[in-house]
């Protein structure tokens, strides 16, 4: 049995396995995590792929692989991946009407130290504005195979956003908004990594706390039903680009009066920073402290 | 008098005609017309009353503008009823300025943004059987963009023999230069061959032509005023 210590080594580890067991599955990358797959590029190479550094071709390759009856793996570092290959995502197989496994690592900001051209905070709301995507933010490396291999199975699009940050222990997946809490004063939902912080932000506090690793599709009858047994105070809690789901809970709860608060990176700076993520979880207020005061300010007394 | 049974390359004009409003393409379509005959007519394993068969060759129009040559041709061989040339542009239409894979039979790939076939094609020669042909048609100007490079780079390495790419070549790319184009495919381990793009003899024998462990490219120039 393979030990594996994080989410790309879970990621790797599964998807090697899924090659012996499904002829479908393969895998288009550009260096990135290549050598976790070369053994497989070697035993498979109708299907595993390296292109080199050239993200354009690694999506339109992807694609047309799909397009002779592949499920395609296409992966690489966040912003190489869904900011500069975007057009290809989206017409290469939204607008083909073929669907890939997009899965990426870096994150927002998982490595500060390599600067702002590493970073992508953006990458949830835009892979959002594609229709039909499953979106999968995992908080811990055992969370990933489940979502992958379901991934796999389907002929969907979806997209697996990796991280090094991750919480202590991993929860359910696949199962929308899992209840950890439960309180009064409204309701706070955590998405994948930041759910650690969220947990020592809520410490005492009277609040409903929610926990998912898919944002996409959202869960809309789990936060109503959480809302229906706490006041309708509603604060997303997102390791991205903050607001990135209000629209989903606005239509959640459309019918129902209520306020929300959305945290996560802001938007409306870009932090010329290095240093590490726990000091830029600070600049955007995504520490165990900047999200107790905001929801100190935002919840009724 | 013609009827919508139309099935020759004499005919492709009249369907053409049929296709109204697209003047800004104008040379775009009637550039590709003879090298999208001769493939339809005489090189790709493609059948219209199978258009999804695994088996079938892939044709892929990159250069999505200017369709009218490729739906006159898609009409010819009966891929499409020539009635639907007359409803083009309009709502309920199957056929537009691009074309979309999802609405006609036998179109492999919606295209129209430049640079988007050729990857694909790279992606489609790797997992068909070597005995399978992939065809491209690229435009000269649309080889300006990079994206094109990154797939002519990956298929040479990987000695795609099963992928073709036809460049139709009416001068229309910018800072290109004599034998560019070819001398950008050799350079990447692509065979290359340079014909008349009217020539119909000479297109067939050069996209049939033997080019082991190396894809093809096929620059067709088009030097009319």
């Amino acid at each position: 049995m393979t030990t594996t210590t994080g989410m790309r080594d879970a990621f790797a580890h599964t998807l090697n396995a899924a090659f012996e067991q499904d002829e479908r599955v393969g895998l288009v990358t550009a260096v990135i995590s290549a050598d976790r797959f070369a053994a497989a590029a070697d035993r498979f190479p109708d299907r595993v792929v390296d292109v080199g550094i050239r993200e354009q071709a690694m999506v339109g390759v992807a694609a047309g692989l799909t397009l002779t009856g592949k499920r395609m793996v296409v992966h690489t570092y966040v912003p190489f991946l869904v900011e500069r290959a975007f057009e290809q995502i989206k017409l290469d197989f939204t607008h083909q009407g073929v669907n890939p496994v997009l899965v990426s690592i870096g994150a927002s900001y998982d490595d500060p130290s390599m600067g702002r051209t590493h970073q992508s905070p953006g990458d949830v709301p835009l892979i959002d504005t594609l229709p039909g995507y499953t979106i999968h933010v995992p908080g811990h490396a055992a969370e990933v195979e489940p979502l992958l291999t379901a991934a796999l199975a389907g002929d969907d699009p979806v997209y697996l956003r990796l991280s090094t940050r991750e919480n202590a222990t991993p929860r359910p997946v696949g199962q929308g908004l899992v209840p950890l809490r439960r309180g009064g004063l409204g309701v706070v939902v955590a998405v994948g990594p930041v759910l650690d912080q969220v947990l020592a932000a809520t410490e005492g506090l009277d609040v409903t706390v929610l926990y998912t690793a898919t944002v996409r599709p959202f869960d809309h009858a789990g936060l109503r039903v959480a809302v229906d047994a706490a006041a309708p105070n509603v604060v997303m809690v997102e390791p991205y680009l903050r607001g990135s789901s209000s629209a989903e809970v606005a239509t959640a709860l459309v019918d129902v009066p209520h306020r929300q608060l959305g945290l996560g990176v802001l938007r409306d700076t870009e932090v010329h920073a290095y240093g590490l993520p726990t000091e830029h979880d600070a600049v955007h207020g995504l520490d165990p402290g900047g999200i107790r005061r905001a929801l100190i300010g935002f919840l009724p007394a | 008098m013609r009827t919508d049974t139309a099935s020759g390359y004499r005919d492709l004009p009249g369907l053409i005609a049929r296709m109204a409003g697209d003047e800004k393409h104008e040379q775009a379509a009637t550039s590709t017309l003879d090298v999208l005959w001769v493939l339809y007519d005489r090189v790709l394993r493609v059948d219209p009353a199978a258009p999804d068969d695994p088996g079938r060759d892939r044709f892929l129009l990159s250069k999505g503008h200017g369709p009218m040559a490729y739906y006159a041709v898609l009409a010819a061989k009966g891929f499409i009823d020539p009635s639907t040339l007359d409803t083009w542009l309009t709502f309920d239409s199957t056929l537009g300025y691009h074309p979309d894979r999802t609405l006609v039979p036998g179109v492999e790939i919606g295209s129209g943004s430049l640079g988007h076939g050729l990857p694909i094609a790279v992606g489609q020669a790797i997992g068909l059987t070597a005995g399978q042909r992939v065809v491209v048609l690229v435009g000269d100007g649309e080889l300006d963009e990079g994206s094109n490079h990154e797939a002519i780079a990956v298929a040479g390495r990987r000695g795609l023999a099963n992928l073709t790419t036809v460049v139709v070549d009416n001068d229309s790319a910018m800072h290109g230069w004599p034998g560019g184009i070819a001398a950008r495919f050799a350079v990447e381990g692509w065979a290359t061959a340079t014909v008349d793009g009217r020539d119909h003899d000479a297109i067939e024998r050069a996209v049939t032509a033997d080019h082991p462990d190396a894809p093809l490219a096929v620059i067709a120039q088009i030097r009319e005023a």
